[in-house]
């Protein structure tokens, strides 16, 4: 009974993944149609030697280290301060995890239009009103702008599993330490941390996956820009694939990406299967 | 033990929770409140917009005039509920049998579907665009049914597994021995122990399938386009009419919040694989 799902993830699977690998061996490029002949590494070769390859990797990275640090930080803090006893509590809760439920197009074009925009964003007005200078963000700060759209999205998915993880605390081994005389720190340190241990590495490695593929912030804010300022390896994919119709190095890129993702989701499924009992 | 918690604690940590909960939310707030000014109205001082302009429901009806805004609604609907459906009449059998049925390979074929999972979107771009190029599935709502039907296979087979798994066998160990046929066990003693958790599945797939955005961008022009891609169509300059992109983003993600709301719990477990419960 479960042969069709088994057949069609394998096909799934190794039918466009040969392909990516085949493609990536060959010069191929859609506007010049005709024969693609065999090239070997040499897409590889031009793929690493682009100075956007650098950049993209580095943007990859800062993208992805950044927003780790702001939602695991935010999380934790969030969770601890919703944990608390307080009334409306499931209403709270609601209003905060709502940005996770709003699809990647409208939170990119809500935050730019509406809250960026150095004329017209509130950010703007809220500048002019304190006596600065409006802030030009994605021309300033590209980066640093993705990085809070993308943030503000991710926050209440940490926020909600470590929730859930705080809820899970046994409370009469934390009474036992107050009793004790443990102060607060060293309860939240040996206690409460050792705790969070594992829902932190889950949600650093499912959000690694995730971000390493973010892409329609970046396309419906700067489309990569200025210059390759805000593009990721993803987004440089796409430019050299789907923009200059580049078969051959868009592929290598796609392989090169596979083998980043593998890395992280090798610790992740690791975890996984730790906790699982089939 | 609980211990009687103050009173003015209590308050505090309401204000300090309220005002997170408030500035998280306001983005969306901000949404709601410009979608009902006008054009004009919309782009003034953030105060003067509160207190000093009027409201008026005329950008909803021009989101829909100026674009068939319905014919991607109905995308987005078809392409996440076809997704998700499809999706589930593969995985229940397959959830099914490894439940209750487990082999010595049970556990590795649990991982390397999960592993599927991992593979990153643009590793595959290219082929599959090509493919369905090829095969004249390029901005049709059936092929964009079918790679999201894919790209969650695995967490629906997931998450099925894990509910399942918690149905004890012992119960239908019982009915049988109450004289229970085979068909009378899978009616009346399975299907509505399994319910709430095929319930919870759907609901966290098709937020997954509304949001998705990178498949839904690239392989949609104008026809078979859903929300996510419609959306796009505003990044510039239309993004600057911003009373009209308030209507159509609200109306875009309103269903899939209020579905949200409802299954916190799930996405958690979905999510994290039944690693966090």
């Amino acid at each position: 009974m479960i042969s069709p799902a088994v057949i069609l993830l394998l096909m799934w699977m190794i039918i466009p993944l040969g392909m990516t690998i085949y493609f990536s061996t060959l010069r191929y490029n859609l506007l010049q149609p005709g024969n693609s002949p065999f090239v070997g590494w040499e897409n590889y070769f031009w793929f690493f030697t682009d100075p956007s390859f650098s950049a993209a990797m580095i943007n990859s990275l800062v993208l992805v280290g950044g927003v780790l640090l702001i939602t695991i930080v935010g999380g934790i803090l969030f969770a601890m301060l919703l944990n608390q006893a307080m009334w409306g509590q499931g209403i709270i809760r609601i209003l905060v995890i709502s940005p996770f439920f709003v699809m990647p197009t409208v939170s990119g074009l809500v935050w730019k239009n509406m809250f960026m925009n150095p004329v017209n964003g509130i950010f703007g007005h809220i500048a002019k009103l304190l006596g600065f200078a409006p802030i030009d963000f994605f021309g300033q700060m590209p980066m640093a702008s993705i990085i809070l759209i993308v943030s503000w999205q991710w926050l209440p998915f940490a926020t909600l599993i470590l929730l859930t993880a705080f809820q899970s605390l046994d409370q009469e081994q934390v009474e036992a330490a107050e009793m004790d005389g443990a102060t607060w720190a060293s309860r939240f340190w040996f206690i409460t941390l050792p705790h969070l241990a594992r829902p932190i590495t889950m949600v650093i490695l499912i959000e690694t996956i995730f971000l390493l593929s973010i892409f329609a912030e970046i396309l419906v804010t700067t489309n990569g820009g200025p210059g390759v300022a805000t593009t990721n390896l993803t987004y440089l994919i796409y430019v050299s694939s789907l923009l200059q119709f580049d078969v051959g190095i868009g592929s290598a890129g796609g392989v090169v990406a596979i083998i980043l993702a593998n890395i992280v989701a090798f610790f992740l499924m690791r975890m996984i299967g730790k906790n699982l009992d089939a | 033990m609980a211990r009687a918690i103050s009173t003015n604690r209590k308050a505090l940590n309401t204000a300090a929770a309220g005002t997170l909960g408030f500035l998280m939310f306001f983005p969306i707030l901000w949404m709601i409140v410009l979608s009902l000014k006008t054009e004009e109205d919309a782009i003034r001082a953030p105060l003067e917009i509160l207190f000093s302009s009027g409201w008026t429901m005329e950008s909803f009806g021009a989101v829909q005039a100026r674009s068939d805004y319905f014919k991607h609604f109905s995308n987005s609907v078809i392409i996440s509920l076809g997704s998700t459906f499809l999706g589930l009449l593969i995985a229940i059998p397959a959830a099914w049998a490894m439940a209750f049925v487990p082999g010595k390979r049970t556990k590795d074929v649990l991982m390397w579907m999960l592993s599927t999972k991992m593979l990153p979107p643009v590793g595959v771009l290219i082929p599959i665009y090509l493919i369905f190029r090829d095969t004249g599935l390029l901005d049709s709502r059936l092929g964009l049914t079918f790679v999201l039907m894919m790209i969650n296979l695995p967490i629906i087979i997931w998450m099925l597994f894990t509910y399942f798994k918690e149905i004890p066998s012992e119960i239908l160990e019982a009915a049988r021995m109450d004289g229970a046929s085979l068909r009378e066990e899978v009616i009346y003693v399975l299907t509505p122990m399994a319910i709430p958790g095929i319930a919870s599945t759907v609901l966290l797939n098709i937020i997954l399938a509304w949001n998705e955005a990178f498949w839904t961008l690239n392989l949609t022009a104008a026809q078979a386009a859903p929300l996510t891609a419609f959306i796009a169509s505003f990044s510039s300059p239309e993004g600057l009419f911003y009373a009209k992109l308030s209507a159509a983003s609200i109306m875009a993600i309103a269903p899939i919040l209020v579905m949200g709301w409802f299954s916190q719990k799930q996405l958690v477990r979905g999510l994290t694989f039944g690693a966090v419960k």
